[in-house]
């Protein structure tokens, strides 16, 4: 396989022209090209074989979709919230759908660290992926037992998760009050063995402002948006649809909102951003890393189709492809 | 890696009453693996629809590749599926969740309106002495269907049909009595149910319902309450889609 350094072809090469111009070189194997293409992003030090990941809370650890998904094709695996011990979750019904995409208030149920770390750990670790983990707690002191009892185990990255809707205590708790965010930011990194992740809400009036306060706290990183909140009422029961009245809005409804809120936090931080909000396919996830994001999240289209994060990864393969781009991190904030 | 979401042809979709339908579809891989109990995710074409609407498996026809599943018409999902024609296809998963077991030599198989169809294919394979009792609010369906595998007794709540009120009045009124309880349908009735099995000291296996998201037992949506801490939950909840919808009555907390 001869390398080809594509940008030389920059200029006349357009996605009308490119089954032409390709067929012009006829040691470029169109077939080949993923091999020199990179797909490969790195945040806090740790390198992804690519930018897709799964949305935390949708995809359980990992084993109940590893049926429906090569879990090796992702770039990581971000499981669900782990508590520092198990939590029963809201009341049902948890979920419910709504126009392009549903409400949810499972309440954090999770079966706690030492279940996490005894179960879930070895399963992820048999595949070619990285594994980051998403940590909840009530307190700060709760987060803190996680992070701790995380240090010693073999797992990449965690995602502080300071922006649940549907709990009482801790979750957003942490996340709509900037000194907070700095403070547990700081007291998580201050602890933690792996480069953390502060998950942000986008139920505040200003998400730049809790962005900077995880970077000045020494976050390695964002992801962005956790669900907004939403509420949704059954006429024919006269009730609230959701056990816990309110729940977290998610799907392609509220897209465009987080892209918009990537590409803001983008423009005034300098961390790397995980974005999610809505990605079922890889246009989607395309505006997310064009607006400033290094990594994208699916999460709730998983529920329509298992196989949607391996069609995200195989479908920006293909958008590189086409466009001749040799690595994605080109396309990261190439909008700005 | 399993394939389990497959597009799967339809042979049939028919009418039984205003609301309710059944549908014949081809679908070999998973009539091969599928018990009595389990269920499907089908899903929407209409994409904006995200989450897919789980159906209970009616028949299997092992020798000829195709499963039943009758449904009732409730929102726009359902709607859509209604209006599906003989070799239309449609975006189906499964077979899905813990079903029934066949235990016993005499056994009250109980439904409650939409939750009767699930309960055929076991009134078929269950060998032993069978009561099939079919509650309905007034319309009735699948009566015939049932027939063929044991004796069959029906309430109305209209009292149009049958035994006036419910699928327990139906039970008390005929006198019969059995080695094992099964049933599908409203968690009131469930729960009459598990009362009742308890007073008479029958097992009851309880199919549950519950809505759902992802089907699989990833995103811990349809949860029910459980007597003892659950191994995977670690908590007193289990999963309808995974550990159900089928229970003993004596796991759950109605």
């Amino acid at each position: 396989m001869q390398i080809v350094d594509i940008h030389y072809l920059e200029g006349f090469l357009t996605p009308n022209n490119i089954n032409c111009v390709v067929s012009q070189l006829p040691k470029f194997d169109i077939h080949k090209k993923g091999d020199i293409m990179n797909t490969s992003v790195n945040i806090g030090g740790i390198t992804f074989n690519n930018p897709v990941t799964t949305a935390s809370g949708t995809f359980g650890s990992g084993i109940e979709y590893s049926d429906y998904v090569d879990l090796s094709k992702l770039g990581a695996v971000t499981t669900k919230g782990v508590a520092s011990f198990p939590w029963g979750g809201n009341p049902t019904p948890r979920v419910i759908e709504t126009p392009s995409g549903m409400l949810n208030a499972i309440g954090l149920q999770n079966p706690g660290v030492d279940v996490f770390i005894a179960r879930d750990i070895p399963f992820l670790r048999k595949f070619d992926t990285k594994i980051i983990v998403n940590v909840v707690g009530k307190t700060i002191e709760d987060y803190c037992e996680v992070v701790d009892k995380l240090a010693e185990c073999d797992v990449d990255m965690l995602e502080i998760n300071i922006s649940c809707p549907n709990v009482k205590e801790g979750g957003i708790a942490f996340g709509q009050d900037a000194k907070q965010v700095h403070y547990i930011t700081s007291e998580i990194k201050k602890r933690a063995k792996q480069p953390i992740i502060m998950k942000l809400s986008p139920n505040v009036t200003d998400v730049t402002e809790m962005a900077r306060a995880a970077e000045a706290g020494g976050a390695d990183g964002i992801s962005l948006i956790n669900t907004l909140t939403g509420m949704k009422i059954d006429i024919h029961k006269r009730t609230y649809a959701l056990g816990n009245k309110t729940g977290g809005l998610s799907g392609p409804a509220i897209r465009p909102i987080a892209v918009r809120m990537v590409d803001l936090v983008a423009s005034v931080v300098k961390l790397p951003i995980i974005g999610m909000g809505g990605i079922a396919s890889a246009e989607d996830a395309l505006e997310f890393i064009m607006a400033g994001a290094t990594m994208v999240a699916v999460g709730t289209a998983n529920f329509n189709n298992p196989s949607a994060t391996m069609d995200v990864v195989e479908g920006i393969k293909e958008y590189m492809s086409n466009y001749g781009i040799s690595d994605i991190k080109e396309l990261i904030g190439c909008v700005r | 890696m399993a394939a389990v979401k497959d597009s799967i042809k339809i042979l049939e979709n028919i009418a039984l009453t205003d609301d309710v339908f059944s549908m014949w579809l081809d679908a070999s891989t998973i009539a091969k693996k599928a018990i009595p109990g389990q269920f499907v995710n089908l899903f929407s074409k209409d994409h904006s629809m995200m989450l897919p609407r789980p159906i209970s498996i009616c028949e299997i026809d092992k020798l000829g590749g195709r499963i039943r599943l009758v449904f009732r018409v409730v929102g726009k999902g359902t709607k859509e599926f209604s209006l599906l024609k003989r070799g239309d296809s449609i975006e189906v998963m499964g077979p899905l969740g813990n079903g029934f077991s066949i235990e016993g030599k005499k056994a009250l198989i109980i439904g409650g309106g939409i939750g009767i169809p699930p309960l055929l294919q076991l009134s078929k394979d269950f060998a032993g002495e069978k009561h099939i009792v079919l509650g309905y609010r007034d319309t009735t369906f699948m009566e015939e269907d049932f027939r063929a595998y044991g004796n069959v007794y029906i309430s109305t709540e209209d009292g149009s049909r049958g035994v006036k009120g419910n699928v327990v009045n139906a039970i008390e009124e005929n006198n019969l009595d059995a080695d094992i309880i099964y049933a599908c349908g409203p968690t009131p009735m469930l729960k009459g149910l598990q009362q009742y099995a308890k007073e008479h000291n029958i097992k009851a296996q309880l199919s549950l319902e519950e809505r759902m998201a992802c089907g699989v037992g990833a995103c811990l949506g349809c949860v029910c309450k459980s007597r003892s801490v659950d191994d995977h939950s670690m908590v007193n909840n289990k999963r309808v889609c995974k550990e159900g919808p089928v229970f003993y009555g004596d796991e759950v907390e109605l």
